[in-house]
């Protein structure tokens, strides 16, 4: 039976990665690695890693970025979502999460370098009329020493990411009636909100939330683009050693690796600290019987924050655009001279190869990961049986897991079995981290699905294959679609696994542009981080326009 | 000489080691068995062994005889049982036809014959000439018509009805159960229907099993 094969494939092509490459990640990290010769445990590794000048600095920005990003995202989800859910404005900015969050990080954080800089946007918009600057003031905002830019850049793609989670969550909570009796009790909105709903809310999103602490504290592509330099944060200079020809340096890298393991579970730690004292101030506010009923100003800075990510998105998507299309733009022009197909006709015909690279890894990583999704998910129809709290935690393990800790591990293994640069193992690492969104995106409304559709059919004498390819995945076109689109989306968008099992011969549109950052050639970065935007947003179309066109004469297939 | 009808033989239903009910009985063709419960009371789970799609949570035991023909451990599309739900639970990515012509078995070849077989099947309740319709832009009563014409297409050898006139306006109701237990009659089709409304039992007019709330 095919579908029995589903639940332990998956299982195995999650974890496999991981377990390996975690392991080959430690071993080197104690010295140990025979083809380098290395064959004793020792500390060494670690004394060179600590010895590192600045390392502590890194650690600390890392935790610290890390840290805040999350906070600030989930602080600004959270009073959004007590603040304004069940109002006509949050149905609006439901429709933006979906686009928002399909635009890769890094295109994100160049959108937002573009915005920013002083020889950016903003200063243009503003200059000379308001400033007096006819040259770029000389403040380090892009790249600062605090990394405030990075932690920005993550918060405006975290938003999203955390918005999705609880939207998806909240309609268990019953927030409506809940929202009801607060009021009638006296309560504001938020503190009605915050005392009712949030918390079995939040400890639904909980695993979620740690996803975004562990991809904030080891995050490479925004860090590079926006974030310190002297000293950068710890992944990105993991990243430089891993790179370094010079081969005894990957026990170096290896051991920062697992320093950098250590430094996300002490960021989940310090967070779960403060998860403590959250609930206990919680719980003292709530026995004051505080109403806070004048929350009119806490909502409107909620939903100002939210609307200013999503500002912040699209204005420097717009920006990337017109940088892409720009002739002579001086500054301080708000706009460029004239506008000219020349960047992309120069760039097109270097960008091809690594468009073909982009668009078959992920194509093929998306459609394994549906595949073992659908066979899943279809095995849980007949065991009747949901996936357990282990099988979910399963799922989000390449998402807490730093991707660092276990890709390097993984690269090492590769290049002894021959096979890394290649293809097919690119797409095995690209599916690890395309496989839980995939899922996760399809499982709910698969299990809403109203299985009663398919006992008519078994009763019409249809046999089980029958009934699923011609009632069930039909009726289902649109979320199977969504989460290939989704999938796809997450696979332009990797960074790191393509950097590291790519191996530099592999390219992505999304590697290659972040190689350009250092560059500075914003026409260049314009074309690259537009179309890193460009083809997540055209799989969501096919996903939404197909099921739209082919079933337009049927009502109820309608959203 | 086979026996004919639907045959319950000692059919026992449990949920975790409790028993949600039990039956032993003989439902002859075009005879009406009645399960009259409180909803929650599992009168439905007895509809789910019959078709074969009974939840895995679910344990039971007892044969299902159709005909003379022992259907337990069949799988359910091999069972020919049509089934009609409190909804009426039409394919809403076909038209009304295509969800006609897909009960149509396949022993039926050509095109052609499928799709008069099917407008015959339209007439026959009364909605002729709606073939083309989108499902979705029929009233309930007329839904439930095509629900119960797609049902009997398939040519079953019973009839199992989930609360199907539950949904329905009082006044549809009744013209409903008399579409469904005539035609029933006229196809010598074993029935059995759960519900909770006595006059469904009423109209039915057959036997009468009543499950105590749990």
């Amino acid at each position: 039976m095919l579908t029995r094969l589903g639940p332990p494939l998956a299982m195995l092509l999650l974890s496999g990665p991981i377990v390996a490459g975690l392991a080959g990640t430690v071993l080197p990290a104690f010295g140990y690695f025979p083809p380098l010769g290395g064959l004793s445990i020792s500390l060494a590794p670690f004394v060179a890693v600590f010895a590192e000048p600045g390392i502590w600095m890194s650690v600390a920005i890392s935790l610290g970025t890390g840290l805040a990003a999350t906070a600030i995202s989930l602080g600004a989800v959270m009073l959004f979502v007590a603040g304004w859910s069940g109002t006509r404005i949050f149905a609006r900015v439901q429709h933006l999460v979906s686009p928002l969050l399909s635009v890769p990080h890094a295109a994100v954080a160049f959108g937002l370098a573009f915005l920013i800089a002083p020889s950016g946007m903003l200063a243009r918009l503003v200059s000379p009329w308001l400033t007096g600057w006819q040259q770029p003031p000389d403040v380090l905002i892009v790249h600062d020493p605090a990394g405030l830019a990075m932690t920005a850049g993550l918060v405006v793609k975290e938003i999203p990411f955390l918005l999705l989670i609880a939207l998806a969550a909240l309609p268990q909570t019953d927030p409506a009636r809940t929202r009801a009796l607060a009021a009638s009790l006296g309560y504001g909105p938020v503190a009605g909100f915050l005392h009712g709903t949030w918390p079995p809310l939040y400890r639904q999103m909980r695993l979620a939330v740690f996803a975004v602490i562990a991809f904030s504290t080891s995050v490479v592509d925004v860090a590079q683009i926006l974030g310190p330099t002297t000293p950068a944060p710890l992944a990105v200079r993991l990243i430089e050693w891993m790179r370094d020809p010079d081969l005894s340096m990957r026990y170096l890298a290896s051991a920062g690796a697992l320093l950098q393991l250590g430094v996300t579970a002490l960021a989940i730690l310090v967070w779960i600290g403060m998860e403590r004292v959250a609930a206990r101030l919680c719980r003292v506010i709530r026995d004051t019987g505080w109403r806070f009923r004048g929350d009119a100003w806490l909502r409107g800075t909620a939903l100002a924050a939210v609307m200013l990510a999503a500002f912040a998105v699209f204005a420097g998507l717009a920006t990337l655009a017109l940088w892409s299309l720009s002739g002579l733009w001086q500054y301080p022009d708000a706009l460029p001279q004239w506008l000219t197909l020349k960047n992309w006709a120069k760039t097109l015909p270097r960008i091809a190869g690594p468009l073909a690279t982009t668009i078959s890894v992920a194509g093929l990583s998306t459609l394994l990961a549906l595949t073992l999704a659908l066979l899943s998910l279809l095995r849980e129809d007949e065991t009747g049986r949901r996936a357990g709290r282990g099988a979910q935690m399963l799922l989000y393990l390449p998402l807490i897991v730093p991707q660092v800790a276990f890709l390097f591990g993984l690269q090492l293994l590769l290049v002894l079995a021959g096979a890394v640069t290649s293809l097919p193992a690119l797409v095995l690492a690209h599916l690890v981290f395309v496989m839980p969104y995939v899922f996760l995106s399809l499982a709910d409304p698969w299990r809403a699905y109203d299985r009663r559709y398919e006992a008519v059919a078994a009763g019409l004498g249809k046999r089980r294959w029958t009934v699923f390819f011609r009632i069930k995945l039909p009726m289902l076109a649109r979320p199977i679609l969504t989460a290939a689109a989704v999938g796809f989306a997450v696979s332009v968008g990797l960074y790191l696994p393509t950097v590291l099992i790519g191996a530099g011969r592999l390219e992505t549109i999304t590697t290659e542009a972040v190689a350009l950052a250092s560059g500075g050639n914003r026409r260049v970065i314009g074309v690259y981080a537009f179309l890193q935007m460009l083809l997540p947003a055209a799989g969501f179309l096919v996903a939404i326009l197909g099921p739209a066109l082919i079933f337009r004469h049927r009502r109820a297939m309608r959203v | 000489m086979t026996e004919q009808g639907l045959h319950l033989d000692e059919v026992s239903i449990a949920l975790k080691g409790r028993t949600l009910l039990a039956v032993d009985r003989h439902v002859a063709p075009g005879e009406v068995f009645t399960v009259m419960g409180p909803s929650g009371s599992g009168k439905s789970t007895l509809l789910a062994y019959i078709g074969g799609f009974l939840e895995p949570a679910f344990s039971a035991t007892g044969r299902v005889v159709v005909d003379g023909t022992d259907l337990t451990g069949t799988a359910a599309q091999d069972r020919h049982a049509g089934i009609l739900f409190q909804d009426p639970l039409l394919f809403p990515h076909m038209s009304v036809c295509a969800n006609l012509c897909f009960a149509i078995p396949a022993s039926v070849k050509g095109r052609s014959a499928r799709a008069t077989l099917a407008d015959t099947a339209l007439a026959d309740v009364g909605l002729s000439g709606m073939g083309a319709r989108d499902p979705d832009t029929l009233s309930g009563g007329e839904k439930a018509r095509v629900a119960l014409a797609r049902a009997l297409l398939s040519g079953p050898r019973m009839l199992l009805l989930d609360e199907p006139f539950s949904k329905l306006d009082a006044g549809l109701r009744q013209q409903a159960r008399e579409l469904v237990f005539s035609r029933a009659r006229d196809m010598r089709l074993p029935v059995v229907l759960v519900t909770h409304d006595e006059a469904d039992a009423e109209a039915a007019g057959g036997a009468i099993l009543r499950i105590d709330p749990c």
